[in-house]
């Protein structure tokens, strides 16, 4: 059971609904890695160097195709020859071994918030001045279901580097399955963490907060299982080293280990569900996690056939390799999200933050802001709060609009959301 | 190999360092933007179409896309990098270095060869000038512009090789591409096919698909060209014919996806309750499908021809992909299967290969655009409609070399003049076919909208969305 966590393979692809043989990507590649038959142009994985030459030339974007799949299950080009259309995305923890089971005893049903959960919470929405209501057509959230004395015990399905292997910080796609016991979750939600053994004090660890990075109906649809983002601490945030205990047990799980969860907790940072509502998204590093669920959950919607409110995605890291998520993001289509990156640590650029982006991009963010049925998530590092409050300030006045007197109303209404950490 | 947009022709040869060939071509460049103004695209030339343009020829370079006016499109001459140490490949030079100066003996059939590919570049413009005005959606206007610039640069590619190598005469046959027009009876383009009107959008996407791929082939047996300048042209010219071939698959691919969908909701396969929804029934797509392939067969060729095999003996054109062929790349001793009437049916009979080297270019060609309509008919199988496409016979309808003197059914059975008055209609479109389908077209220019008769794209250009404004207005 103790297998090393399986490396996700970022596969090349082509789209064989869309692919007009042309064979100009054969005659671009370098490597040799593309073939073809009478039938399908493939891509032999164990080749391709993701170099990208290929991608400009193609005329129909067919090879502008991506899968991420387990490194040991990459589709083999025999496969590839033979289908009509591309295989959807699997969820990345199939295939794996699904969770014992975990029964919900009696009086676990209910509960108090746990006062240190409480204490986490109210730092973390103090940078909009306490708790605000959710919006008016959030879903109804479920909250501590499980306390700390009779937590819920996951296992876990996948754990994913998401970040480069070059890359400074190891922020790891963690996926837990509850088996079948009942652990419901929305976008937003947080869920509580409990390291096992003892602090230096003798006592036990307190409970870790994270915010759930997949949307309700779980990481892989119609499964009992949810993600979570997870950037493993080595130095405090004043850059001295320093040893994170949650997140450093959390990124060291292996397939099938058990962990004690508690919560869900959050009634307040919740993603509106009704027609033609639009959310404006600012993050940084981890605090991609709620809108990650928020967006798979709408992207699940979109590639439904659903008509959706609109999508603006504001993203700050170092750099790309840094971002999580990054790969997957890229390719969603443009009629879906509006992203912006914003990256602070590339070599030769100047440094370019998620505020920078907000003033960019400030006719647009202020017409959505205009707008009431507009939702505003903010979630990251602490640090954020204070560029982005002036960026929203400076925007708004070039653009008829007063921030002072639109902030507090947003709040009111449920449509401004801060988290930060 | 970047290049250099800092002169007023962009160009990755060098062209600053030889000044005569530099004010040649610098002299025939007002006369093409003028040629553009009169005979490319109609009342679109102040338009910003989102267009590629070719910004180097590495990977990474030659697709950079932007809005701009098509005659500010930056019209330039881009070889593909020398090939290190490359050989003449096939026929009697087989084994020599290739050739980087025309030699004097082959000097006119290869002229030839570049006037004749030359002169199919300008003729498309032509065909075409008038199609901006019934577009689809923007979408594909921006499709047929981006096409139409292609075909300008590919004519610059080709007046290049007739400056750089071909001296007066060259400067001549340059002028002359400017001078002849698509269609006119005095003095026509070259070929038939491109003498044909394109007069509505399904004849255009049948066109890119069919014509369009001769182009393909044509272009890929001059890449294997012993002259290095023709075969580097050619190469990179591929790449932007690519897009072309897309554009055809796509549109008729789109095309009879509506039909299906709007055959689905009527529940009918009746052609009149289908062209009352104003959209094109799937017997009338087989008509123009025949058309158009067989027209295109005829651009490669007689089937039995002494000039093919002078060109690939003296090594300035070669078959399709020739460097993967197992053979001995000279052909003195193999043979190949040509068609001919016998006794009132089709046989094959053996000829001389190198005399049949145009037959062996024209079943690699069909085996390609089989592979298309295939996939044409995956969309149809996947409405769950039971109709299949097939190309016809590539003896139907040819109006050059010995079998146009026979009448051939699409099936490949040889019928009597009279079978072929009465069938015909039923194999090609009629005077009302093309009505009906003329009577479709109008202009959509609004973004994200599609004219009734045909189905939205999958993918938008460069990744944009299907509703982005390809094209602006001014």
């Amino acid at each position: 059971m103790n297998a090393a966590p399986a490396t996700i393979l970022r596969q090349h692809l082509i789209d064989p609904e869309i692919c007009i043989r042309c064979n100009t990507c054969e005659e671009t590649c370098p490597v040799d890695a593309i073939s073809h038959d009478s039938r399908n142009y493939v891509i032999d994985a164990a080749k391709c160097k993701l170099c990208y030459n290929c991608i400009s030339p193609c005329p129909t974007g067919a090879i502008d195709s991506w899968r991420n799949m387990p490194a040991d299950r990459a589709y083999p080009i025999a496969e590839q020859l033979l289908w009509d259309s591309l295989p959807g995305q699997i969820a990345l923890d199939q295939g794996g071994t699904t969770g014992a089971g975990t029964e919900v005893g009696a009086g676990n049903t209910a509960g108090e918030t746990p006062a240190d959960v409480a204490q986490i919470a109210a730092a973390s929405t103090a940078g909009q001045g306490g708790t605000a209501p959710p919006p008016w057509s959030a879903a109804h959230p479920y909250v501590n279901l499980y306390g700390i004395h009779q937590p819920a015990v996951a296992t876990v399905s996948g754990n994913f580097r998401l970040t480069a292997e070059d890359a400074s910080s190891d922020i790891r796609h963690i996926v837990l399955d509850f088996g079948n016991a009942s652990f419901p979750v929305l976008e937003g939600q947080t869920i509580g963490i409990l390291p096992p053994g003892l602090d230096a004090n003798g006592k036990p660890h307190h409970v870790r907060l994270y915010s759930v990075a997949s949307p309700r109906e779980g990481e892989r649809p119609k499964y009992n299982n949810l993600s979570l983002t997870v950037k493993r601490v080595t130095e405090d945030h004043e850059g001295k080293a320093a040893h994170g205990i949650g997140s450093n047990y959390l990124c060291d799980l292996k397939k099938g280990d058990k962990v004690n969860v508690v919560g869900p907790y959050g009634t307040s940072f919740l993603m509106p569900n009704h027609p033609g509502s639009h959310l404006l998204m600012i993050c940084t590093g981890t605090g991609s996690a709620p809108m990650r669920a928020m967006t798979e959950r709408r992207r699940r919607k979109f590639s439904a056939g659903e008509s959706l409110g609109k999508q603006m995605l504001f993203f700050g890291a170092r750099s790309s390799g840094e971002l999580p998520y990054f790969g997957p993001l890229t390719k969603l289509p443009k009629e879906f999200i509006d992203i912006n990156f914003g990256f602070s640590r590339v070599p030769g650029e100047p440094k370019r933050y998620v505020q920078d982006l907000l003033r960019e991009r400030g006719e647009d963010v202020a017409r959505l802001l205009k707008d009431e049925n507009t939702y505003v998530y903010i979630c990251g590092l602490k640090g954020m709060e204070k560029g982005v409050e002036e960026a929203f300030t400076a925007l708004c006045q070039a653009n008829g609009l007063d921030w002072n007197s639109l902030r507090p109303q947003m709040l009111q209404q449920g449509r401004y959301h801060v988290e930060t950490y | 190999m970047s290049i250099d947009y800092s002169q007023k022709i962009p160009n990755n040869v060098h062209l600053n360092d030889n000044k005569t060939l530099q004010r040649a071509l610098e002299h025939w460049q007002p006369e093409f933007i003028n040629w553009w103004q009169d005979m490319g695209p109609d009342g679109s030339q102040n338009f910003d179409v989102y267009l590629r343009t070719a910004v180097s020829v590495d990977p990474s370079g030659w697709a950079h896309f932007d809005h701009v006016k098509m005659p500010d499109y930056r019209w330039g001459i881009f070889l593909n990098p020398a090939e290190e140490g490359r050989k003449v490949n096939f026929g009697a030079h087989k084994g020599e270095a290739a050739w980087q100066e025309v030699p004097g003996e082959y000097r006119s059939n290869l002229r030839r060869l570049i006037v004749t590919q030359g002169d199919t570049e300008p003729a498309s413009v032509e065909q075409q000038r008038h199609l901006g005005l019934t577009c689809p959606s923007l979408y594909d206007m921006r499709n047929l512009f981006q096409v139409n610039v292609e075909e300008g640069r590919h004519l610059w590619a080709m007046v290049y090789l007739l400056h750089a190598y071909f001296g007066r005469d060259g400067r001549e046959e340059a002028e002359a591409l400017l001078e002849r027009r698509s269609g006119d009876a005095d003095n026509p383009r070259i070929l038939g096919a491109f003498n044909e009107r394109t007069p509505d959008w399904l004849s255009f996407f049948m066109f890119t698909y069919f014509t369009d791929r001769d182009g393909k082939y044509q272009l890929c047996s001059l890449a294997e060209s012993g002259f290095d300048p023709l075969a580097r042209t050619c190469k990179f010219m591929l790449t932007e014919e690519a897009h072309h071939m897309f554009v055809g698959e796509s549109g008729v691919g789109r095309v009879i996806q509506r039909t299906c969908d709007v055959m689905n909701q009527l529940k009918t396969d009746d052609v009149a309750k289908i062209r009352a929804q104003g959209v094109i029934d799937l017997p009338t797509i087989q008509r123009y499908l025949n058309f158009h392939f067989s027209v295109t067969m005829d651009l490669f060729g007689a089937d039995v021809s002494s000039n093919a095999a002078t060109f690939y003996t003296t090594g300035l054109k070669g078959r399709y992909e020739e460097t993967k062929q197992t053979d001995d790349h000279l052909l003195n001793d193999a043979s190949y299967g040509v068609l001919e009437v016998n006794d009132g049916k089709l046989v094959t009979i053996q000829a001389p290969y190198l005399n049949a080297i145009n037959e062996k270019l024209r079943d690699d060609y069909v085996v390609d655009a089989k592979a298309g309509i295939e996939r044409w008919n995956k969309i149809i199988q996947k409405a769950g409609i039971p109709f299949t496409l097939s190309a016809p016979h590539k003896a139907f309808n040819r109006k050059i070399g010995p079998l146009s003197a026979a009448k051939i059914s699409p099936t490949g059975q040889v019928v009597s003049e009279g079978e072929w008055t009465h069938q015909h209609l039923h194999w090609l479109p009629s005077a009302e076919d093309r009505a009906f389908v003329a009577s479709l077209m109008g202009r959509v220019a609004e973004p994200g909208k599609f004219a009734n008769w045909i189905a939205p794209p999958a993918r938008g250009i460069n990744n944009q969305p299907v509703d982005f404004a390809y094209v602006r207005f001014n």
